[in-house]
């Protein structure tokens, strides 16, 4: 009976000792949940978005973390299904995240009234609600990148530094999905149409958008656009790509916006030769080329271990770096604004208003995030596939802010 | 539910009818609504309050299909655009009219009632697996209407915003609120299949099921009954839409899209066709089983390979445990989770005497 009763006390006081360890773990480390495509339709994103979030938020923990908290990012798989999303959130939610990285436009607009009721910042670089750039109306929502209205709106701006400053009686063509994310840059470009005086005209791809010859022959051969912009998604703009290249229309006259536009396209189009001149519109820099890269493949290297294959597609890999590392920079204005405290959600979203010019080295643009623009000023980039590539064809830019602000306005 | 009966001998229609077959059952049911509307709401943390939730919007549509596939055999994988069309009357309702939710969720239903109905002509015509195609263009042609229609859909982006429904002043926001607020709906939805299912309705359902020539020649008028049977189910299927838009405040057409169909399929199919458990067990078997295989994974993943590798090996690992336990299941029992339930029943049932 005395030994029962000396185990007990034993077992007891470790477990109290362990649940004391947990406490003061607990308490120096923040938690972000995040969401993940990895077997869904959109897997050919989520298998390397996901990879590159954790690579990063251990890099930061590898330097010590922010501020002194350790951070961890528990990832949960929603297969593009709201169901699992709801589920997902509301597990993380009790887990004590501070901020989530959600994903899927669905899933977005499913969970952002939840946001708002529990005052989690979350962030929908690419994808979700173009009038979430609004933070007034949607205040706990973060686009964080070019909604598809900016980038509407910039691929009129480059295709008119193309064609020689002038649109006037030029001929563009928009080549869209068939659903609403496809139909949302319309009313940007019909409102340029009439601005800048150019003809436009629309070709609706129903999904999955895996046959396309008939199609690109009217674009092609019919309508002779001076321009074209290709917003599509998953398989079709591989397919695109092959169709102009078989139609014999030059690549360079062709530009896709941000989900039209990774290395994983050039691919299944049939390889950078077949690519060479295609355009490609990017919210997070593409390439090799940048310090962030370089030290997570150190951290790698450190560890013995070779960087991991998800690293060789640049663009999307690239996205999820700018994803976390926003992320990490809200946290750290949180922190240094509270004096050092572990950060409520509520002062991670004042931290992510007050992120100004982070550029990670060039990686990330030049974001001004307030608590009125959580776009961050919709900036883009355009690369251009060249000799085995993408190459940097412009700098950071953004283009008729005044346009797509009425169009924000107009969503109210 | 749980009792053992010895000695019923049945005298009249009525009672061979009766939904309790004995006082102990009524008591079975009662101490069950009191488990699951009194104590859980009170004790379950808010996560698995948010679990029981989409389980309950499962429940409602997996029963209103069942009606139609297990009940009447006719099938349609068309249910997810049905839901849609809930989900978008009621939409329209509250943001236009600012109509409350005692009229949105009738009328949601009613709309899905009549466009199921319109799709259910088909079924004079065709049977089994030709059917399933033309309630699969169904699903096709309403998706394709409400993402280019904006006066349905409110705009290029296809979904609208939806208020928290409010009842007594209150609008619902906790989980535990809007638990108890979909309960509700999962309440009637029982008792009215269960009442459905025992009345002459339900009878003609069955016949048309077993065999439709003789039921047509024992003067059931099948044109008229499989109609029915359409109406019900896709009116079920609305109020599910309605009740997910109220749930996550927004209806959007991409949440109620072919593979949502092909789920609830699942869903009747793995818990037991033509059966009311069945439907609910089906609910609770898809809901809960990508989570449970998660919680599996995490906890002892862990053991046999690195955690940035389990990253990504958990969502397939989960797809194939899914895939595999619902083969498992259908070989041990081809009928279902229900005759499983009722197998294990009748074992103890006479146990230990067991023949």
């Amino acid at each position: 009976m005395r030994i029962l009763s000396t185990l007990a006390t034993a077992v007891l006081a470790a477990a109290t000792l362990c649940l004391a360890g947990q406490a003061t773990a607990e308490d120096k480390e923040i938690t972000i949940g995040t969401q993940c495509d990895r077997t869904g339709p959109t897997q050919i994103v989520g298998i390397r978005l996901c990879p590159a979030v954790q690579d990063y938020i251990a890099l930061v923990n590898s330097k010590g973390g922010v501020e002194g908290f350790k951070l961890k990012a528990p990832e949960i798989d929603n297969e593009y299904k709201v169901p699992p999303a709801v589920e997902a959130y509301e597990r993380q939610k009790q887990e004590g995240s501070v901020s989530m990285m959600l994903y899927g436009t669905p899933q977005v607009q499913a969970l952002n009234q939840k946001l708002e009721e529990d005052h989690i910042p979350s962030t929908s670089p690419g994808f979700g609600i173009s009038a979430s750039a609004d933070g007034g109306r949607f205040p706990y929502l973060f686009p964080i990148a070019a909604t598809y209205w900016s980038q509407g709106a910039a691929a009129i701006k480059f295709a008119k530094d193309k064609l020689g400053g002038d649109l006037h009686g030029k001929k563009i063509a928009y080549v869209y999905y068939d659903n609403p994310a496809g139909h949302e840059p319309l009313p940007i470009l019909e409102d340029l149409q009439k601005s800048e005086g150019f003809e436009l005209r629309t070709f609706a791809v129903p999904p999955p958008g895996v046959e396309m010859g008939a199609q690109v022959l009217d674009i092609t051969q019919r309508f002779k656009p001076d321009f074209v912009i290709d917003h599509l998604f998953g398989r079709s703009p591989s397919v695109a790509i092959k169709e102009y290249k078989r139609a014999g229309f030059p690549l360079s006259k062709v530009l896709g916006l941000v989900w039209a536009s990774a290395e994983a396209d050039i691919d299944a189009a049939g390889g950078w030769g077949v690519a060479e001149g295609y355009h490609t519109l990017q919210f997070a820099g593409a390439g090799d080329d940048y310090p962030v890269r370089r030290e997570i493949k150190a951290m790698y290297k450190a560890q013995g271990k070779e960087p991991p294959k998800e690293m060789d597609d640049t663009v999307i890999y690239n996205r999820g770096l700018l994803q976390a590392a926003l992320h990490v920079e809200a946290i750290r204005n949180a922190i240094k604004a509270n004096g050092g405290k572990k950060p409520t959600s509520e002062e991670v979203k004042k931290g992510f208003e007050s992120i100004h010019d982070f550029t990670l080295d060039g990686l990330v643009p030049p974001l001004q995030i307030s608590g009125t623009d959580h776009e961050g000023g919709g900036w883009v980039q355009i690369f251009q596939a060249k000799g085995g590539k993408f190459v940097k064809e412009t700098e950071w830019f953004r283009a008729y802010p005044e346009v797509v602000a009425a169009a924000v306005k107009k969503a109210e | 539910m749980f009792h053992r009966e010895s000695g019923v001998f049945k005298t009249s229609y009525a009672a061979d009818m009766a939904l309790y077959p004995l006082p102990i059952a009524k008591w079975a049911v009662a101490a069950f609504a009191g488990l699951f509307i009194v104590i859980a709401p009170l004790t379950l943390d808010e996560y698995y309050v948010s679990i029981l939730n989409l389980i309950l919007i499962a429940c409602v549509g997996a029963l209103g299909l069942n009606i139609l596939v297990g009940y009447t055999g006719q099938i349609s994988i068309g249910h997810g655009a049905f839901m849609s069309v809930g989900a978008y009357t009621a939409a329209n309702l509250v943001t236009q009219l600012h109509a409350p939710f005692w009229i949105t969720i009738p009328a949601g239903g009613v709309m899905a009632a009549l466009i199921g109905a319109v799709v259910g002509i088909p079924s004079l015509r065709i049977k089994g697996i030709y059917l399933a195609i033309a309630t699969l263009a169904a699903q096709l042609i309403i998706e394709w209407t409400i993402n280019h229609v904006p006066a349905i859909s409110g705009g290029v982006q296809a979904s609208i915003q939806v208020p928290r429904p409010t009842v007594f002043g209150t609008p619902l926001k906790t989980q535990t609120q809007l638990y108890l607020f979909l309960m509700a709906f999962v309440v009637i939805a029982i008792v009215g299949t269960s009442n459905l299912i025992r009345s002459r309705i339900g009878r003609a359902f069955i016949a048309i099921r077993d065999q439709d020539i003789a039921a047509e020649i024992i003067g059931i008028n099948i044109f008229r009954y499989k109609l029915w049977a359409f109406a019900i189910s896709s009116f079920y299927a609305g109020v599910t839409g309605v009740l997910y838009t109220y749930y996550l405040g927004i209806a959007n057409y991409e949440q109620f899209q072919l593979t949502v169909s092909i789920d609830y399929l699942a869903m009747i199919i793995i818990g037991g066709l033509g059966s009311i458990l069945g439907s609910i067990l089906g609910a609770i078997f898809v809901t809960l089983l990508p989570i449970a295989a998660r919680w599996f994974l995490e906890s002892f993943g862990g053991l046999f390979v690195s955690q940035a590798d389990l990253a990504n090996i958990i969502p397939n690992l989960r797809l194939i445990l899914f895939g595999g336990l619902i083969i498992f299941f259908l070989v041990v029992e081809p009928e279902g989770l229900n005759r499983l339930w009722r197998n294990i029943r009748n074992y103890f049932r006479v146990w230990p005497f067991s023949y």
